[in-house]
């Protein structure tokens, strides 16, 4: 449904977005994530017109956006950084704006409007100006715009950014519930909302696309993917270490501390599974351990690892 | 078509969601007031008409257009409102044009309430309500330049106190280049060709044409045309600037 070819965004000497490229189905939920200033937003703009590449195209259900872009942008329900919306407008006065606008009149654009202030519970402000209202209210009149003539494609800007953990819920309950339908791109900079809602990441550092795959597949790369974090007595853990050490499949066992306590972690070589043979090897020893966990891959060790080296 | 339509409706109706149109609009009757009876001489001239009137619209709008046009792209792109409206399906041109007719209109309703000037002129004496009428339709089609000047510039920052300024600046320009003092100015060393096309751009030199009654053609055109270049450029600045 959207197909991104070689898309590229230079503003002047700097180069934003580099030679971006990616294809995507109906029914995914693709995560942007990457460092502020990496090219997310630019990316953004381009599929949805707001800015023109400097090369490149985007293709969204079968409109080029550098030939046609009104049919692209029909397509598409955009939630821009910030959730902007007229400030002296009424919700309601804003929606039904964006209603006429993109086509709807009478019966049907107020059908439209009462079904998108529905679904994200708007009715309590709808008179007030959208000035007044609260971040999170301000964000979900922004999404009830873009969703308003229900959109096969939705990208969204951060659209998390600032709401409080409730608030944060229910905008990825929603966009979990929606993504069966449609194809939909959100970017933010919240490791932890792309194992919430997103079925597909990418990463982008310095304009370029530096990874593409499931969440999981790139936790898989973290040096913590299947790791064993291990809490023993004080007494033997200097002895268990050194054991650990020796192991083939053991590549490094460091201690950490952190808001669960004092612990070993073991990280596997290759991110082989080793929890068999630690244990194997405590029983071997009589060592009785406190706890022993196996660690998933962590999303902000692939991060880190993935954009710091991007130079 | 449709979507000038919406924005026009959207435009027009943010005019009157803040203070700003009954702001404006009283401090273009009273100022429209004070300087046709105090500065004109509107009753001791002795003369059933508008002319006191009219002759200070130019300079009227001077002051108040700007205020007027300012807002009109800046306020977008401060409150980052433009990405949102530029990623709805309407052309450049529907939204450059929704917006002015807006502002225009919005000019016209506080021109038309004006109208007891021309009530009181009427119960006074017998004035040629032909003049009046071209004056009104002259005064109107000044007022269209002015702000598409104001909407142009008004693309280039996101200040609206940068806009207002750069557009009084721009607008005094184009009013008085075919002033006396200008062409003065010029007469002692420019060539007679520039000397004609300074003074043809002057807004005063048009205006006052047709406030004498006579509607010719080339000055509805002149303003008119005005008007199609700066939208013109208006959608250029737009669509270079919107990235910044």
């Amino acid at each position: 449904m959207i197909e991104v070819r070689n898309l590229a965004k230079r503003f002047g000497p700097i180069v934003a977005v580099d030679d971006v490229s990616f294809h995507m189905q109906r029914g995914e939920v693709l995560g942007f994530l990457g460092p502020n200033g990496a090219g997310k937003s630019t990316t953004m703009k381009m599929i949805t017109g707001f800015l023109a590449p400097s090369s490149g195209t985007a293709i969204v259900c079968g409109a080029d956006v550098t030939a046609d872009p009104i049919a692209v942008k029909r397509k598409i329900g955009y939630l821009p950084e910030g959730a902007p919306a007229y400030p002296d407008m009424t919700p309601i006065a804003f929606l039904d704006f964006i209603a006429r606008i993109r086509g709807f009149a009478g019966a049907e654009a107020r059908k439209r409007v009462a079904k998108a202030v529905e679904r994200l519970a708007l009715a309590e402000v709808l008179y007030q100006p959208i000035d007044t209202l609260s971040k999170g209210f301000k964000r979900r009149v922004g999404l009830a715009q873009a969703l308003l003539h229900d959109p096969e494609v939705l990208i969204l800007d951060e659209p998390t950014d600032g709401l409080d953990p409730n608030q944060k819920h229910e905008v990825r309950s929603l966009i979990t519930e929606m993504a069966p339908g449609k194809a939909i791109i959100i970017s933010t900079h919240i490791l932890e909302e792309v194992d919430a809602v997103c079925s597909r990441a990418m990463i982008i550092a310095h304009g370029k696309l530096l990874a593409d795959g499931a969440p999981g597949a790139l936790e898989a790369r973290s040096r913590h993917f299947n790791a064993v974090r291990l809490a023993l007595a004080p007494e033997i853990e200097a002895a268990a270490a050194e054991a650990l050490r020796k192991m083939l499949e053991v590549e490094a066992v460091e201690p950490v501390e952190d808001g669960e306590g004092r612990a070993l972690m073991v990280f596997p070589h290759g991110g082989q599974s080793i929890a068999a043979a630690v244990a194997d090897l405590l029983r071997a020893r009589g060592w009785q351990p406190a706890a022993l966990r196996v660690e998933r891959g962590r999303l902000d060790d692939v991060f880190r690892q993935i954009t710091m080296t991007a130079h | 078509m449709r979507s000038i339509g919406t924005i026009f409706r959207r435009e027009l109706a943010s005019y009157f969601a803040t203070p700003l149109a009954y702001i404006f609009i009283v401090i273009f009757l009273v100022m429209a007031g004070i300087l046709a009876f105090f500065v004109g001489n509107f009753f001791e001239r002795g003369q059933a008409d508008l002319q006191p009137f009219f002759t200070f619209h130019p300079w009227l709008y001077l002051v108040l257009i700007p205020a007027l046009s300012m807002r009109l792209w800046a306020e977008e792109r401060k409150s980052g409102t433009i990405e949102l409206f530029l990623t709805l399906p309407i052309s450049m041109g529907a939204a450059v044009i929704g917006k002015f007719l807006a502002a225009w209109v919005f000019a016209g309703i506080a021109l038309a309430l004006t109208f007891p000037f021309w009530l009181t002129v009427n119960y006074l004496g017998s004035p040629d309500n032909g003049v009046i009428l071209a004056s009104y339709l002259g005064s109107f089609l000044m007022a269209g330049a002015f702000l598409a000047i104001g909407a142009c510039l008004s693309a280039l920052t996101k200040n609206q106190v940068i806009a207002f300024v750069i557009t009084a600046a721009v607008c005094f320009l184009f009013t008085v280049s075919g002033s006396p003092v200008v062409l003065g100015l010029l007469q002692s060393w420019a060539p007679e060709p520039l000397l004609a096309t300074v003074s043809s751009f002057s807004f005063l030199t048009h205006f006052t044409a047709i406030t004498r009654g006579v509607i010719d053609a080339r000055d509805a055109v002149f303003f008119l045309s005005v008007i199609g270049a700066f939208l013109l450029a208006n959608a250029v600045l737009v669509d270079l600037k919107k990235a910044a």
